[in-house]
């Protein structure tokens, strides 16, 4: 069933990076101002999948929980980075922080553990072949998703300040208050979700899909893994976004339902 | 009656202070001397050690909403959650009196209110905030951006609602309103209040 794979060599990929050149050439001709960042992007891109190319390899043959754990560890902690630095508005101390990275990982473990523990049984189940990947993705968009939600919640009460404790002076409780905002917060942070789902297979083939039939696979396979994968994120994104955006929503206000805008840092870099 | 002991907030201090059935207390005082703060410390809408009690009710032994739900906070900038005047309302159909009282037509409850003017937000925050059945009114310059007849207006409404009984703390720029409407008249300095 399986084809063999058609193996790149280097210089493959160096004339696949002669395209970047012309996007380079461009960009001076243009003055777009974007030589640079492209340059570092497109370098960063290369050191950074050839070093997890060379790690996961690794892994995979070591076969070693505990390395695993630890990579998993540093995907979350890399995770927990974006998140924060997508935020216009954080909340003060580490609650930012802590609200994003404890409900993403939650959400993005406990449907890991699900997808491993019922669909995938792997042997070991901590297999870092089907263990690394899938939580990794599971993250990425778990990440997207928090971050957009919170990023959604927290601008929206700054700026509707008034509309919020209009509401509250008149003795509103605070769910109340923040409905509209929680609502709109979470919209936000599915959405990309959604049209993902929508559009998947008409207008985009997934990444993961294309990359099982590049190297081989069945294509009705690699697209069963697609629908697994795209219900384990859905799964994952939602349970993230609404209690990071839950947890973030009574953060900012206090058990006496009170507005608390002084748990929100000032805007700053 | 409204009793204030110890309220410690941030930047503001009240040692003793009773409101009685009827009462209106007006605070004057320099910007940032602290009559916002105050009065958003008493409404249990910013955090202040202390007693502040309704009746022989602590506001700690109730809830936060249940507690505002009888000391309402009329700040000077109104915010609004819906697109109609009327979905601000309770009780839309009881209010019409008020409303024509503080000089809107009938059909006030069916305007936008991305088409109000200040001085009608202003306006339309104080009838919202009757319509909630306050015993407290904790009015944050409530005629500040209203002309002379308005003012008067608003001034007819609060006075109505001494006379049944409610209870008014008035933080306001204009000494002829103090006069008009308080019982009883307070300046506020770098947050302590004096007579």
């Amino acid at each position: 069933m399986t084809a063999q794979a058609i193996s790149l060599t280097p210089l493959d990929l160096a004339l696949a990076a002669a395209l970047l050149l012309i996007n380079g050439a461009l960009s001076i001709r243009l003055k777009l101002g974007v030589t640079r960042s492209l340059a570092v992007a497109a370098t960063r891109m290369v050191v950074q999948l050839l070093l997890v190319g060379l790690i996961l390899r690794y892994l995979f043959e070591l076969k070693s929980p505990w390395l695993t754990l630890g990579v998993v560890v540093i995907m979350i902690g890399f995770a927990g980075y974006e998140i924060m630095s997508r935020q216009d508005r954080k909340l003060t101390g580490l609650w930012s922080y802590g609200i994003g990275v404890s409900t993403m990982t939650f959400a993005a473990v406990t449907v890991t553990l699900l997808a491993l523990s019922t669909q995938l049984r792997p042997d070991p189940w901590w297999d870092a072949r089907y263990a690394v990947p899938i939580l990794g993705m599971l993250l990425g968009n778990a990440m997207t998703g928090i971050s957009l939600g919170l990023n959604n919640l927290l601008n929206a009460v700054s700026r509707e300040r008034w509309a919020v404790e209009a509401q509250i002076a008149l003795g509103f409780p605070r769910d109340v208050a923040l409905r509209p905002f929680i609502r709109r917060a979470l919209k936000t942070a599915i959405m990309p979700t959604v049209n993902a789902m929508a559009a998947t297979g008409v207008v985009s083939l997934p990444g993961m899909m294309t990359g099982q039939i590049l190297a081989g696979a069945d294509p009705v396979e690699a697209v069963k893994y697609q629908i697994l994968i795209m219900f384990l994120i859905g799964g994952s994104t939602g349970i993230g976004a609404v209690t990071a955006i839950y947890g973030a929503a009574f953060r900012v206000t206090d058990g006496r339902h009170r507005l608390r805008l002084d748990r929100i840092a000032s805007e700053e870099s | 009656m409204l009793s204030i002991r110890n309220l410690r907030s941030q930047l503001v201090q009240v040692d003793d202070l009773d409101l009685q059935a009827g009462d209106c207390f007006s605070i004057m005082g320099p910007s940032g001397s602290g009559k916002s703060l105050l009065l958003r410390a008493v409404a249990d809408l910013d955090p202040a050690e202390g007693d502040v009690t309704l009746d022989g009710t602590d506001r700690m032994a109730i809830s936060g909403p249940a507690w505002r739900r009888n000391v309402i906070y009329v700040g000077p900038e109104s915010g609004w959650w819906e697109d109609r005047v009327g979905a601000h309302f309770q009780d839309p159909a009881a209010m019409l009196g008020l409303l024509r009282r503080l000089g809107f037509k009938d059909d006030v409850m069916s305007w936008p209110v991305s088409r109000l003017s200040t001085g009608e937000r202003q306006r339309l925050a104080i009838a919202r905030a009757m319509d909630r059945g306050p015993r407290v009114l904790l009015l944050d310059e409530p005629t500040g951006a209203l002309d002379q007849e308005a003012t008067a207006r608003v001034e007819g409404v609060v006075h109505d609602f001494l006379q049944d009984g409610g209870i008014v703390l008035l933080a306001t720029h204009e000494k002829a309103q103090a006069e008009r409407l308080a019982t009883r008249s307070l300046t506020m300095r770098d947050g302590r209040l004096s007579a």
